[in-house]
């Protein structure tokens, strides 16, 4: 069984691109593009890994992270914060939610691939 | 103190005009000759009694042997020490700098006041980045689609043989992307252009509204007359409110004085102040309303009805909200004043109003009277805490009661030179000299 990434993202273009990138190196992509049912998505792909856009319609990435870590099935799974604006309040506001790592827009490629082999590996 | 040294120059120049000898002045105020000579030379601080007589015999108001033309510039000056660390020379200088270079003096005080609306702009600004949603939102997009370009781009130059069903995708997502990107960036560009209101001064809003307030000498004849409908006339035929922020503070202002004037009509009010005098404890039981009210009321009476007058107001945060200035009794702009002052005071017992004698700690300034009452801001609503605003009429003190002296308050910390005092919250720039 392969290895599958959850993206929460509500770009689209940026879902296909990272998608592929992802794809490439050998992750089985699931995608989920709004805040409201996110928490069913996650519980419902089971990932190894989620990427959680910090601004999503219907609810923060803050929030979800938030619940994610109170329940226990989930409290331990990697989460790859991306978020638009890299200032170091919401930095700080993700690493206090739980974030196991946290990406600034716009990322590159390389940078997207390195967090989640880190985050996988660690 | 220092700073009040120059009390007796004044005192001489003023009795050399009117052609009077040191002998015949000593005669007159019952001190001797060589004791005023060492007055009008600044050798000995004078106040109280001994000032009031001079005032008296040589026909002058007494603020103006102890305060001089200079006393604004003087004022502003202290102003500019409560705002930095100052060496403690520049504070006994301070008055001699104001009459020796007045110029220079203004200088001072012109820079200080571009600096502070520069600063209070740069706050604004950095406000803004921080909590304007709309700003945040166009920011975001912007971000977002720069991101799913750059991604896409990369994945088209570094993968080989991309098939050519995803190579026409990402092809037609950049373009996609690079059009909404367009469109973005020139919105947010619009926006920041636009923003935020060009204003013409750099003074502050609450600078423009107190210089509002003292052109008209808190008294408006068109809304004693037109009620709240001659509020846009008043504010229209105004010159010195320049910014938004001002035009709406006048407004309330306004508002308020309409109100207390439909209320407290004139014509009434002014026979009462004839029968009672400045009195707001009777004439608010004779109105019916609250003394707060009356106090404003008072305030707004034209000065050939009720002396000179001085009003503040502030909220329950103790901010400065309204502030008809009256000479003798300064008002910071900035910094807290000082919490002994009864308008801080009828905070902590709303509708119980309080009335003082005060003088500021070692200043020259005659004694005011100030009656202060608070008010709840309505509407009051239910298992709320009120809120809470008060004012302090202030008018001078007539007459010197040593029977009863006058309670020493500051202005504010930074210049007070009360030692001992358990309302101080920050240390003085300013040392009692006696």
């Amino acid at each position: 069984m392969g290895k599958t990434v959850l993206l929460i993202e509500d770009e689209p273009n940026i879902i296909e691109a990272v998608s592929f990138i992802l794809s490439r190196d050998g992750w089985q992509v699931k995608t989920h593009s709004n805040g409201h049912d996110a928490m069913e998505a996650i519980r419902r792909t089971a990932p190894q890994l989620v990427i959680l856009d910090v601004m999503l319609p219907g609810r923060s990435g803050f929030d979800i992270l938030g619940e994610m870590r109170a329940d226990d099935a989930l409290a331990e799974m990697p989460v790859l914060m991306l978020t638009a604006r890299g200032q170091t309040k919401d930095r700080e506001f993700a690493e206090r939610a739980g974030a196991s790592r946290f990406m600034t827009k716009p990322f590159s490629n390389a940078d997207v691939l390195d967090a989640v082999r880190g985050l996988v590996e660690s | 103190m220092v700073e009040s040294s120059r009390t007796g120059s004044r005192v001489r120049e003023r009795r050399l005009s009117q052609g009077m000898r040191q002998t015949e002045l000593a005669r007159a105020v019952g001190i001797s000759p060589s004791y005023l000579n060492l007055i009008e030379h600044n050798r000995r601080r004078i106040g109280g009694k001994t000032l009031l007589d001079l005032a008296a015999a040589l026909e002058v108001e007494p603020a103006l042997l102890s305060e001089g033309a200079e006393a604004t510039l003087i004022a502003g000056l202290r102003e500019v020490l409560e705002h930095r660390e100052t060496p403690e020379d520049a504070v006994e200088g301070i008055e001699e700098f104001a009459t020796r270079f007045p110029g220079w003096a203004e200088l001072v005080v012109e820079v200080f006041r571009d600096q502070q609306g520069l600063e209070t702009t740069v706050k604004a600004l950095t406000d803004r980045l921080a909590h304007d949603p709309h700003l945040a939102d166009s920011l975001h997009e912007v971000l977002s689609v720069v991101t799913a370009i750059r991604s896409t781009a990369a994945i088209l130059a570094d993968t080989r043989s991309l098939e050519a069903e995803w190579q026409q995708r990402f092809h037609r997502n950049i373009n996609e992307d690079s059009q909404r990107l367009a469109e973005g960036a020139e919105a947010l560009v619009k926006y920041l252009d636009a923003a935020p209101e060009a204003e013409t001064s750099m003074k502050l809003p609450q600078d423009e509204l107190e210089a509002f307030v003292e052109a008209h000498d808190y008294h408006f004849p068109a809304i004693e007359t037109g009620g709240a409908d001659a509020i846009e006339e008043v504010l229209q035929a105004d010159g010195t409110l320049r910014s938004a922020t001002a035009l709406k503070l006048a407004q309330d202002l306004l508002q308020l004085y309409a109100e207390d004037a439909r209320r407290v009509p004139l014509e009434p009010l002014v026979g009462a102040v004839g029968d009672t005098g400045v009195s707001p404890q009777d004439l608010a039981a004779r109105f019916g309303v609250d003394p707060a009210r009356m106090l404003r009321r008072l305030a707004a009476l034209p000065a050939h009805v009720t002396g000179p007058t001085g009003l503040v107001g502030c909220d329950g945060s103790g901010a400065i909200t309204l502030h008809k200035p009256l000479e003798g009794f300064e008002v910071p702009r900035m910094t807290g004043a000082c919490p002994l002052w009864p308008l801080f005071r009828v905070l902590g017992q709303p509708g119980a109003p309080m009335r003082a004698r005060l003088r500021h700690a070692g200043r020259d300034d005659p004694a005011v009277v100030a009656m202060a009452a608070s008010q709840t801001v309505q509407p009051v609503r239910f298992n709320e805490p009120p809120l809470l605003r008060a004012y302090m009429l202030v008018i001078p003190h007539d007459g010197a009661d040593h029977a009863d002296p006058a309670e020493e308050v500051g202005k504010s910390c930074r210049v007070c030179p009360r030692q001992a005092c358990h309302a101080r919250r920050e240390p003085s720039v300013v040392k009692d000299g006696f």
